[in-house]
């Protein structure tokens, strides 16, 4: 089994094609962006008053939303074409792997500039731009989860639904999707998390001289925060907090308790998701009444419709010759912008010098630096208190809820806060930046901890209380082996936060005032505020390569190994 | 009321043949040159060990898979794709765990644009008559194991399949399960109170396939052949106590068992298949735990040296399938002789049996040397500076003579028997083979 990873995981021609190909159309995007005239996009002035907050919270929450269904609808695209098309499925997934990897917060400016020029005069460029940036933002672990949950399919399964000759429809929607359903759920709340965050960054920020904001929650925090009102920047995260909460029991508990019925054991689990809210729904006539009378004859409907549709588009002659025509124009209209792309990176990497290179690989260094000791700084503070709540039943009942409720809060959010409270600290934003990245992604080692230690069988715990092991014994022998997998996922998912959140961190504007310090985030953020488009250029990608290539050296055979050796199943 | 003469077969498979491609052109033959009629009113059971491809086989009846080379005719008519005339019941169910007991059985007719009004209704009446009704709004998870194949059967015969395909429907049931079920359905069937034409079961169970069907195909193994294709003249209900049904079981037993004939009487030369003229192959060696051989050659000892294969295996409640790697694995260390169905010790195996723990072993480790796999390991570490060498070296030379999860299971029995009788070592998480100094001591017996 091993090899098989070992092997997909080394580096092929596809990462190289794919690499340069991304490389291009970003400089594709800057070249557009570099172009476009420079309108002036009407901004929404921020007022702090208290009762502007819910239509505050309310616009945050439709681009979220807007985000969230174009994120769904690609998702839905990417994962089928790459789990059944296997030429496809070459590109494809080591696309996504270098896609997952860039900082989208160094595109912000790019994006914007290019949006504002689409729609000059108005707001709805930088509505746009942001709705963009939260996709990206969301967008590829909900591909990941769907590709992976279509290509494990058992076989069983997927021969019976051909032997019971379902059309491509009906093998969607009775086995497709609901063996994707648990995986698509969950990683739909991690998406959303995750788009908290970009959001927070993404509504007010400046690009050069010129401040764009937009009406919503994170401006709100940003402008309090500048202004110093400590009062409405409470205000301001108890809203976010309450939005959080409230999604999290009307949407995200009763979505989860309900995929419950998608997981593939045949045994009853015993730790069953519960939601009162579900319950009330399944239990209410007027859904019963819904489902009858308009659910099941929807779904007959599209059953037939479908049905009729779908096998004729694939063998019907003469639509098979146009879509054959239409494929060859997109492959050729691709094939162009690509060249072209590749020649405006050209001109670009052109200007860049080699001081410039060499900046970008110590700026690389400082800020890898900084993101291993923000790793290093959560590892030693979560371990212990992970540990400790997963292996005592009652207080992991009190404090799983609390911790879950912290974590909800986007650590961009906190930032204005945090970073008037550290400025003034000794060695200034240099080891603020670090603060803040251990922030935004201590969480995830935190819950992968609680995970992995409450998941201790019983039976190992007895046999170190029997053999009369204490202290660091019990630690080396039982506890670290066993949350071992567990914190390396966990170490994953935050060093990939660290990175993305390097950006925000380490170039902060504040109170008309901007603060730096020294690496490849605020590289990034200088390259592009300056509109110093080869540098940004360049950085970014040197940010997305390191990203990568500590992907595939480190964690992925830490990971592999983990789970080999000290898997307790 | 079975008259198979009159009709038109219902299937006709015309040299079926399917290999497996590998990337570097050795493809592996699974099938080979299959040909076999099935006439309506027929029940046949596919007989043969586990890895002969007989899944194989259903699938490319029922048009799941395609063969490689060669035609199946159904009804005259070639098979592309799944064909609707057939009907699946797997093992493992394969029933939707977020789908009731009647949408499961609902699934097939809403495929064929059935309405729901009547899907229902037939639904219904067909759990009923599989003894199911009162579990309708049930989910699969809240079902014993019986009753999800109950499921499984009400699903496959809600489509009205004219031909009925089972593979291995009962092997995951406990026995007094399997045995209602299988009773069951044989009466479904022999009182035509279901509109099936004719059903194919794969199976590994002897006596089961004696028991169901009145015609049993046997497919031998790597790659399969149809080595007997035999009627069961038995009149139902058959009596398993019965002198005339262990008679057949017997017979069927000595045909099983018996196929595997060496091709040449000396081990040595198995390196070489005769099938394959371009290219030595390893022969594969059989995956038999070695703590089961030794508890069965304690128990043919207890019996005088000599025992019928299926008595032990009934004693054993071992299928012939878990049994002939053990016997096979008896007879590559020459252990044992199999000859019509009975296992008899050689002079060895009585030895062996004698012998203690160390002495065992000492006993496999001569007998390990002379077979091709562990010589070529041996060969490879002794010829290294370090003595050591990664598995994934070994492995790329399996992948060549075997399929990926062959060559995988080839490679751990081997390192299970290498590290068994001392031969070499290895190291999980290095994953590396190696030999310790004493192991390195010994000379080398080379091949003669």
């Amino acid at each position: 089994m091993t090899e098989m990873t070992d092997r997909r995981s080394s580096w092929g021609m596809a990462d190289i094609l794919v690499g340069v190909v991304v490389l291009a159309v970003l400089s594709l995007l800057i070249a557009w962006a570099t172009h476009a005239p420079h309108h002036s996009p009407e901004t929404g002035k921020i007022s702090l008053a208290f009762w502007r907050l819910p239509m505050y919270a309310l616009y945050s929450w439709l681009r979220m939303a807007a985000a969230y269904v174009i994120s769904l609808l690609f998702t839905f695209v990417y994962a089928y074409s790459a789990a059944y098309n296997k030429r496809a499925e070459k590109i494809l997934i080591p696309l996504l792997d270098i896609l997952q990897s860039i900082p989208v917060l160094s595109f912000l400016p790019v994006v914007l500039l290019a949006f504002i020029a689409l729609f000059p005069g108005s707001r709805v460029g930088v509505n746009l731009a942001s709705v963009i940036l939260i996709f990206t933002g969301q967008v590829w672990n909900m591909v990941f989860a769907l590709y992976h949950g279509l290509i494990t399919i058992p076989r069983d399964l997927r021969e019976s639904a051909l032997s019971l000759n379902l059309s491509p429809w009906q093998r969607f929607r009775t086995l497709e999707l609901p063996y994707s359903m648990v995986g698509l759920v969950w990683n739909s709340m991690m998406s959303w998390a995750g788009g908290w965050f970009f959001l927070m960054a993404a509504e007010m920020f400046s690009l050069g001289n010129k401040n764009y904001q937009l009406q919503g929650i994170g401006s709100y925090l940003q402008t309090a925060a500048n202004q110093g009102d400590w009062l409405a920047e409470v205000a301001g995260l108890v809203v976010l907090v309450l939005v959080i909460v409230l999604m999290d029991q009307l949407i995200w508990r009763p979505l989860l308790a309900w995929a419950d019925k998608f997981k593939m054991e045949l045994v009853e689990g015993d730790a069953r998701t519960r939601s009162a809210v579900l319950m009330i729904l399944r239990r209410s006539r007027l859904i019963e009444w819904l489902g009858a009378s308009l659910g099941s004859p929807v779904l007959e409907w599209t059953d037939r419709w479908f049905g009729h549709t779908l096998p004729r588009l694939r063998q019907a002659g003469p639509l098979a010759t146009v879509i054959g025509l239409l494929r060859t124009l997109m492959v050729a209209a691709i094939i162009i912008v690509l060249v072209t792309a590749l020649e405006g990176t050209l001109k670009l990497v052109q200007h860049i010098a080699w001081s410039e290179l060499i900046l970008v690989f110590e700026a690389t260094g400082a800020t890898l630096l900084r993101v291993l000791a923000a790793l290093a700084i959560s590892v030693v503070w979560t371990v212990p208190v992970g540990v400790f709540i997963g292996s005592n039943r009652k207080w992991a009942q009190t404090l799983t809820p609390i911790s879950q409720i912290a974590a909800s809060v986007p650590a961009t959010a906190l930032f204005p806060g945090m970073v008037a409270l550290l400025i003034h600290l000794r060695g200034g934003l240099s080891s603020a930046a670090i603060l803040l990245m251990v922030l935004g992604t201590q969480w995830y080692v935190l819950f992968n901890v609680i995970a992995g230690a409450s998941a201790i069988p019983e039976d190992l715990r007895e046999a170190t209380k029997m053999f009369r092991l204490k202290g660091t014994r019990v630690w080396t022998t039982l506890i670290l082996p066993a949350i071992y997998p567990y914190l390396i996922t966990g170490l994953i998912t935050a060093a990939g936060g660290a990175w993305n959140a390097s950006i925000v961190a380490e170039y902060v504007s504040f109170q008309n005032h901007v603060y730096t310090t020294f690496g490849i985030g605020s590289l990034i953020a200088e390259a592009s505020a300056g509109g110093r488009f080869p540098l940004l250029l360049l950085s970014t990608s040197s940010l997305a390569l390191a990203v990568v290539v500590i992907n595939r050296l480190l964690w992925r055979r830490l990971y592999n190994r983990a789970t080999e050796r000290y898997s307790l199943s | 009321m079975h008259n198979r003469q009159k009709a038109d077969p219902l299937v006709r498979m015309l040299g079926v043949t399917k290999m497996y491609v590998q990337p570097d052109h050795y493809d592996i033959l699974i099938l080979d040159d299959i040909t076999l009629e099935i006439h309506p009113g027929e029940f046949v059971a596919l007989l043969g060990p586990s890895g002969s491809g007989k899944s194989t086989l259903l699938r490319i009846i029922t048009g799941l898979s395609e063969p490689s080379f060669g035609t199946v005719l159904y009804r005259g008519r070639p098979v592309r794709g799944p064909n609707p005339n057939a009907a699946m019941v797997f093992q493992s169910f394969a029933l939707y765990p977020w789908l009731t007991v009647l949408q499961n059985v609902e699934l097939g007719l809403a495929a064929k644009g059935v309405s729901p009004a009547e899907r229902h209704e037939r639904s219904v009446t067909l759990i009923d008559l599989i003894g199911l009704n009162g579990y309708e709004d049930a989910f699969p998870k809240e079902l014993s194991g019986g009753m999800r194949q109950r499921v499984g059967f009400a699903r496959a015969l809600a489509v009205e399949p004219e031909l009925l395909c089972m593979d291995e429907p009962f092997s995951a049931l406990d026995f007094l399960t399997a045995e209602n079920l299988r009773s069951e359905l044989l009466d479904l069937w022999l009182e035509s109170r279901i509109p099936t034409r004719a059903i194919l079961m794969v199976t590994h169970g002897i006596e089961e396939a004696v028991y169901m069907a009145d015609r049993i195909i046997v497919l031998s193994k790597n790659p399969a052949r149809i080595v007997a294709d035999m009627p069961v003249i038995l009149p139902y209900p058959r009596n398993r106590k019965s002198h005339e049904f262990m008679q057949i079981v017997d017979t069927v037993y000595k045909v099983v068992t018996g196929w595997d004939d060496h091709p040449s009487e000396d081990p040595n030369i198995d390196v070489i298949d005769t099938q394959s003229e371009e290219r030595p192959r390893l022969k594969p060696i059989p995956y038999g735990h070695l703590s089961m051989l030794s508890g069965l050659l304690e128990l043919v000892a207890d019996r005088g040296g000599r025992d019928d294969l299926y008595h032990l295996g009934a004693e054993l409640f071992l299928e012939v399938d878990d049994l002939l790697p053990v016997t096979e694995t008896a007879e590559l260390f020459r252990l044992a002789d199999v000859t019509e169905g009975d296992l008899s010790l050689t002079d060895l195996g009585r030895e062996f049996v004698q012998a203690d723990v160390g002495m065992r072993k000492e006993i496999i480790r001569e007998q390990l040397r002379d077979i091709p796999m562990f010589r070529l390991i041996d060969r490879v570490l002794r010829s290294k500076a370090n003595h050591a060498m990664v598995k994934e070296f070994f492995n790329d030379i399996l992948e060549e003579h075997f399929s990926v999860e062959e060559a995988e299971r080839q490679l751990m029995t081997s390192i299970n028997w290498g590290r068994f009788a001392d031969l070499f070592h290895y190291d999980t998480d290095t994953e590396l083979l190696y030999l310790a100094e004493d192991q390195l001591e010994e000379s080398v017996q080379d091949s003669p």
